[in-house]
């Protein structure tokens, strides 16, 4: 399992950057999104993976019984999924500006404040 | 338990909430903004002043002991940092009030100021490594939306790479936090610090793997060498008084946290991972201080330089004496009050002559000899010249170069000192001693235009720059408390175990 997950990661990376080095700014931004999904998933990996043992205390016990899936790493991902997608909302909103104003969807174009 | 951990977090959340709800009145948002900045510079001050008679002080969120619950900590660095964060703000605070038009204010320039504050000081006062990934995507979502205030075409060609690098390199921050988690099974700095001085041998090679992640990230953050190209392209676009924020703060939470990450964490492999900084940070000084001998434009200049002054604190930490952390805290004191006030006198500069252009400019010392003077403190103070700050920071550098005999870098250093005179001169020269060009007057810009209308004096200009420019000297001139404050700060960086007993209540 891990092995797959792990080159799922890997591929996820891989791919958002190679969107993120096309020129098209919508591209870009999935990349970004991409992005961001490669990292929550690297984290759920990292953490370890455990199936069918959720993090429950039975009843009268004061901690969970035996080898359980650590929620602190989902907690995690929940806290990074919601602030990636404020950010990434705010590139989408950004990148259609952008177009609106510069007339181009190619980061070629945009190079007057680089030098 | 120490609650004035956070109030200078807390204090700008809050004005920055009440702003919100006086949305249409501008007024008040204005004056809030001051008060608000005020406020946290009165906390900010005392919460130095606690941190430097009783050392270390915690505050567990929500009363989970660590390393369970978020930790705020306050160090003597890191309540520097406070302050001088609380310094900048208060100063662009005032400035703003006569600097950014009415127009943009109403989108809520007043609660993003304070809710990039909010982010900086939660950034600098975190003991939890995730928690300082959330104070930075807080500072980071605040400073899109001020950069993009106005809407101009170089705005948005500036912020698409300044959101795309930013973003990348808080992707690889949090992988590397995700990595780190999975290694040690905690996220609270102090006990990561503990677990992985535990370590075996077998993973040593994947820790300095993660260290070069967070190398990379906080790079970015700090505009380093080769990762600082973000930086020029956008910081010359916003308003003035966003720019010189920018200016003072943004690089500056990459450098603390490189500081932090690299003297708690991070210190296995000193060898390499500190060699690797020194040739980042005599990289980062030469293109830095090359790219604004380039530049003709006021800002633009300025920027380059922002990137060659991270240079010399990243020095700082990677020659890893004492005495070069006293230089790099040091450095980092001068720096943000002097790189912000740059910025602010370049837009004083544009209030009274309407351009950025050096070319358009010029005869300014003639006419008004006291905004040369205003200008020439924080620039000869940046190039380093004695009795300024500038000075003494790059003297504590130098020689703690010398004792180690890190030759090349100290080379590096005095020429990029060198350079950087030469590009202040340039601006004198162009900007203040040129007679003025001849011909047509400047553009006519959205801000003049509602300049005129209002007629506001040029008060709230003067009195952050003047105000910038006596801190500047009381550093450069009573060098020798300053000197002890961050020798302290530093022997709190180079004792880890301090930090960790502190936090933990147990002596690794």
């Amino acid at each position: 399992m891990d092995t797959i997950m792990a080159l799922v990661v890997g591929t996820l990376y891989a791919t958002a950057l190679y969107m993120m080095l096309r020129r098209s700014i919508i591209k870009l931004v999935i990349g970004l999104i991409l992005l961001s999904n490669a990292a929550n998933l690297l984290i759920f990996t990292a953490a370890g993976l455990t199936t069918g043992a959720p993090p429950l205390v039975p009843d009268g016990a004061s901690a969970p019984v035996g080898a359980v899936a650590d929620p602190l790493a989902q907690a995690l991902i929940l806290t990074a999924i919601v602030i990636s997608f404020g950010v990434l909302a705010f590139a989408v909103v950004l990148i259609h500006r952008a177009y609106e104003i510069v007339k181009v969807d190619d980061m070629d174009q945009m190079k007057d404040t680089d030098t | 338990m120490r609650p004035e951990v956070a109030l200078p977090i807390l204090i700008p959340l809050l004005f920055g909430a009440v702003s919100l709800a006086f949305w249409r009145s501008q007024r008040v948002q204005r004056w809030l903004g001051v008060i608000g900045t005020g406020a946290l510079l009165w906390s900010s001050i005392v919460l130095l002043d606690a941190t430097r008679r009783d050392g270390y002080l915690i505050m567990h969120m929500g009363d989970w002991a660590g390393p369970f619950g978020i930790v705020l900590v306050s160090d003597l660095f890191g309540a520097i940092m406070v302050v001088l964060a609380a310094i900048t703000g208060f100063a662009t605070a005032l400035y703003s009030l006569a600097s950014v038009p009415r127009e943009l204010e109403k989108f809520g320039y007043y609660p993003l100021m304070h809710l990039l504050l909010a982010g900086v000081c939660g950034a600098f006062l975190t003991g939890d490594i995730f928690n300082l990934y959330v104070w930075f995507e807080v500072l980071l979502v605040a400073s899109f939306a001020l950069l993009i205030l106005g809407g101009e075409r170089a705005q948005m060609e500036g912020a698409i790479k300044y959101v795309t690098l930013n973003l990348l390199s808080s992707v690889l921050f949090l992988s590397a936090v995700g990595l780190l988690y999975g290694l040690t099974g905690t996220l609270n700095m102090a006990d990561i610090a503990w677990k992985l001085g535990q370590i075996d041998d077998e993973q040593a090679g994947l820790v300095t793997v993660i260290s070069i992640l967070f190398m990379v990230s906080f790079g970015i953050k700090a505009a380093a060498f080769p990762l600082f190209f973000w930086l020029p392209a956008s910081y010359h676009t916003p308003q003035v008084a966003v720019s010189a924020l920018f200016a003072g703060l943004l690089t500056k939470v990459g450098v603390y946290a490189l500081f932090r990450v690299f003297t708690l964490i991070f210190t296995q492999e000193v060898e390499f991972t500190h060699t690797l900084l020194l040739w980042m940070a005599g990289l980062t000084m030469l293109t830095g201080v090359l790219g604004a001998a380039a530049q003709f434009e006021f800002r633009r200049i300025l920027s380059f330089h922002i990137i060659s002054q991270i240079g010399y604190m990243i020095l700082g930490l990677a020659l890893f004496t004492p005495l070069a952390l006293v230089g790099g805290v040091f450095y980092i004191m001068h720096h943000i009050i002097v790189k912000a006030n740059l910025f602010l006198v370049s837009g004083l500069v544009y209030r009274l002559r309407g351009s950025y252009e050096l070319k358009e400019l010029g005869g300014l010392y003639r006419d008004m000899p006291w905004v040369g003077i205003l200008f020439l403190i924080p620039a000869l103070s940046l190039a380093g010249l004695p009795p300024l700050s500038g000075f003494f920071a790059k003297f504590i550098l130098i020689r703690a170069g010398l004792e180690t005999g890190a030759w090349v870098a100290v080379g590096v250093a005095l020429l990029v000192g060198l350079l950087t005179l030469y590009s202040m001169i340039k601006i004198w020269g162009e900007v203040f001693w040129k007679a003025a060009p001849a011909g047509e007057s400047a553009p006519e810009t959205v801000e003049r235009r509602s300049e005129r209308s209002r007629g506001r004096d040029l008060y709230f200009f003067y009195l952050p720059i003047a105000g910038l420019a006596v801190l500047t000297l009381i550093i450069g001139l009573s060098a020798q408390p300053i000197y002890v404050l961050a020798e302290t700060a530093a022997g709190q960086l180079l004792d880890p175990a301090g930090y960790i007993e502190a936090v933990l209540g147990v002596r690794p």
